[in-house]
């Protein structure tokens, strides 16, 4: 198995993922975080590592995709770490704005996602 | 580079449906019709500017359909916006004195294909699990995120598509033509809440091209000039979740940079043409190029502002909702704008067409390209 060390960022975040654990990057010289992964901030820094997302967060935006076979939502989350990431809130049809949320990592057929719940309905 | 070259001849072709012609038929006939209009001839042509959804090399493929050979050429591709940016770009070639004819053009067959958007974007990784269905998914977000912000109403957005329609019944070559009531619009069916089937631009067919040469040369062609003012771009994001702010485009800058190299004020401007893929697009645009403060977008549109007979005139060929939408919209834009300089507009002809901005929208709001033409009186 390779080492995630030797990785490119988006294998890297991936065999996290596969490993049941939210990973995001975080700048060790500035601090900031960077989401989605890649080699550098927008600062322009690129000393990254990896660190455990706080896995809480708020609704930005959100809608209802509808199709015959069914309907999703699909919703741009802002993690507490200030940086946003395109998710799914699968237990609920949609969420209000401003919804606080806590993600978990959901296995599907096509590979481990990333997912939120309410945070009332967090268990 | 104000005033430095001019659109001397222009047409569309295929508009709507135009069942049995490919693309590159329908933009062979454009690019023909456009030469003509100038008064000039095909073999005159040394520069070609292209973009298109079914063409991984249009300008290759272009050059040798209408058999040219250019000495400059870019297929620079920034979705819908490409051809706003392509007016600055054949401007400042035929300044620097690298070509002394350049053509613009774009085709598509769309709708008679597959009735489908044709995309060659490819999928973002880290949005593929969430199953967006782009481009919808993403001015879904930005709608939501402006209604939750500023109030905006699915009302709103209803009154963009109305005024589109409403300026689509006095154009004959515009797609979606006859009646449409307010009740119709909201009760369409909802594709991406809050964006229902109304809110979306058509599918149709398409083609249009122009034909750009330097300002000291227009005056002796064909058509009445209608002069390059002033453009300006600007591109922050690629997906909607990099989108600094959703509720705010880049068309903020893209917008003051074509005023200022015009040197014009938006007071002046006779004529607004925006990008609207979707109803929201216009009033984000509406707000981001200063002609209300933001988050008032969606109550300025109200009460017919930009219908006809309205105090603003925006998109009078009935726009992507209810003219023409091919895939990639932006020379539509021009097409108009230049028709109404030119005085050719028939019904919907405002008085006194001078000053018109284009303004280009490409990818999920991503790119923004602004142009201003204007009339030989604004020089």
């Amino acid at each position: 198995m390779t080492a995630i060390e030797t990785l490119g960022p988006q294998a890297a975040y991936q065999a996290h993922l596969e490993a049941g654990r939210f990973m995001i990057q975080r700048a060790k010289s500035t601090g900031e975080y960077v989401f989605w992964p890649r080699v550098l901030t927008p600062s322009g820094a690129t000393d990254l590592e990896w660190v455990p997302a706080k896995g809480t967060g708020t609704v930005y935006a959100i809608t209802v995709n509808r199709a015959r076979g069914g309907s999703w939502n699909v919703a741009l989350i802002e993690l507490d770490e200030g940086v946003r990431m395109m998710s799914t809130l699968p237990a609920v049809e949609t969420a209000p704005i401003g919804a606080r949320v806590k993600a978990r990592v959901e296995t599907t057929e096509d590979g481990p996602r990333v997912v939120f719940d309410l945070m009332e309905d967090a268990k | 580079m104000r005033g430095k070259s001019a659109i001397v001849g222009m047409a569309t072709a295929g508009m709507g449906e135009a069942p049995g012609f490919s693309a590159m038929e329908l933009l062979g006939q454009a690019a023909v019709a456009a030469v003509a209009d100038a008064g000039l001839k095909m073999q005159d042509v040394d520069a070609v500017f292209s973009a298109t959804s079914s063409h991984a090399f249009p300008t290759m493929s272009v050059v040798e359909y209408l058999g040219l050979k250019p000495r400059y050429f870019d297929g620079t591709n920034v979705g819908g916006s490409s051809f706003e940016l392509h007016l600055l770009q054949a401007t400042m070639a035929l300044e620097a004195g690298l070509c002394d004819v350049a053509l613009v053009c774009y085709g598509s067959n769309q709708r008679t294909a597959g009735g489908a958007l044709v995309s060659m974007s490819e999928p973002q990784w880290h949005e593929t699990p969430y199953k967006p269905r782009h481009p919808i998914t993403a001015y879904a977000l930005a709608t939501s995120r402006h209604m939750a912000q500023y109030g905006t109403t699915r009302e709103n957005l209803a009154d963009v598509a109305l005024a589109a329609r409403g300026w689509a019944n006095l154009n004959p070559e515009a797609f979606a033509r006859g009646p449409l009531t307010k009740d119709e619009v909201l009760s369409a069916r909802m594709i991406s809440d809050p964006l229902s089937k109304s809110d979306c631009c058509l599918v149709t067919d398409g083609a249009a091209a122009c034909v750009l040469v330097r300002a000291d040369r227009a005056k002796d062609l064909a058509a009445k000039p209608v002069y390059f003012l002033g453009a300006g771009a600007a591109n922050y994001h690629r997906s909607i979740v990099a989108m600094p702010d959703l509720t705010t485009t880049a068309a903020v800058d893209s917008g003051a940079r074509a005023l200022e190299m015009a040197g014009v004020s938006r007071q002046e401007l006779d004529l607004v043409m925006l990008y609207d893929a979707f109803t929201i697009n216009t009033i984000l645009f509406l707000e981001d190029l200063g002609f209300c403060p933001k988050g008032e977008g969606g109550r300025f549109v109200a009460d017919g502002r930009i219908a006809p007979g309205g105090e603003l005139a925006v998109n009078t060929n009935g726009g992507g909702l209810s003219c023409v939408h091919p895939g990639m919209y932006g020379l539509f834009l021009i097409a108009e704008a230049v028709a109404q300089i030119r005085g050719e507009a028939g019904e919907r002809q405002i008085d006194g067409c001078d000053l018109a901005l284009c303004h280009g929208n490409g990818g999920t709001l991503s790119s923004q390209c602004t142009a201003i033409l204007g009339s030989e009186a604004t020089l």
